[in-house]
């Protein structure tokens, strides 16, 4: 019943933010929904957990070819700005856990891995694509979207994390 | 009469139907996992379409309004 109502509050919400202003999904400079999704060891892990931490929240899938690419590039981020205080949650999509922990093993990650295999988390941020990264401020604003996976993109979005972390 | 009735029939059929299309929603980008296997493609061979969709525009000199790139995941 609970599970009811709070499903029935994303489709509400969702659809609310597709009538204003016409726009697909969580956009700059707002509040993302929040979502507790268990890792693989079955921990709940919390957007809000990370409220004051530069937050790189990606939307990935085990059949989504650019997600694989992502997926190195995300662990260099993590060794280069782990330390700095970046947080980097991957949300698998995936209906078959299997299937995700398959494409764990052939690339192991080196930051968080949370998965909603029912949906609710990207249908309650409107995710327009896959892979979609949403870059997040200590304060719990979102400052960059990033939807697919781009080469060209990555100095990008990699300077933008360095100004937000205010590394050099 | 007979034509009359079956007319009606086929009209109400008809109306009781259509809001059946209505319902259809394609699925949500994180839903693609299923369109997105090899055997879900029209082409069997990735390469090989892109060749051949090559050759023929060059052909006809004309280009683009065909296909999408990758596997349904609407990144590209």
């Amino acid at each position: 019943m609970n599970l009811h109502i709070r499903l029935l509050g994303t489709v509400a919400l969702s659809l609310a933010a597709l009538g204003s202003g016409g726009a697909w999904g969580v956009a700059v400079g707002e509040q993302p929904p929040a979502f507790a999704l268990p890792d693989a060891r079955g921990e709940i892990v919390t957007l809000s957990q990370f409220r004051g931490q530069v937050t790189y929240v990606d939307f990935w899938a085990s059949w989504c070819g650019p997600c694989k690419r992502s997926f190195p590039w995300m662990n260099a981020l993590q060794r280069r700005y782990g330390e700095h205080g970046l947080v980097i949650v991957a949300v698998n999509v995936d209906k078959k856990r299997a299937d995700a922990e398959r494409f764990l093993q052939q690339i192991p990650a080196n930051f968080r891995v949370v998965f909603d295999a029912a949906g609710v988390t990207p249908l309650a941020w409107a995710v327009g694509a896959m892979p979609s990264s949403y870059l997040i401020d200590g304060e719990g604003k979102v400052t960059a979207v990033e939807t697919g996976f781009f080469d060209e993109r990555k100095g990008l979005v990699e300077e933008h994390i360095r100004s937000l972390l205010r590394v050099p | 009469m007979f034509i009359r009735r079956s007319c009606v029939a086929l009209a109400s059929t008809i109306a009781f139907l259509l809001p059946g299309c209505a319902a259809y929603a394609p699925p949500y980008p994180w839903e693609k996992g299923e369109l997105a296997q090899p055997q879900m493609q029209f082409d069997a061979d990735a390469l090989d379409a892109k060749i051949g969709q090559h050759i023929y525009t060059s052909k006809e000199a004309a280009a683009g309004g065909y296909g999408v790139g990758g596997g349904g995941c609407g990144c590209n």
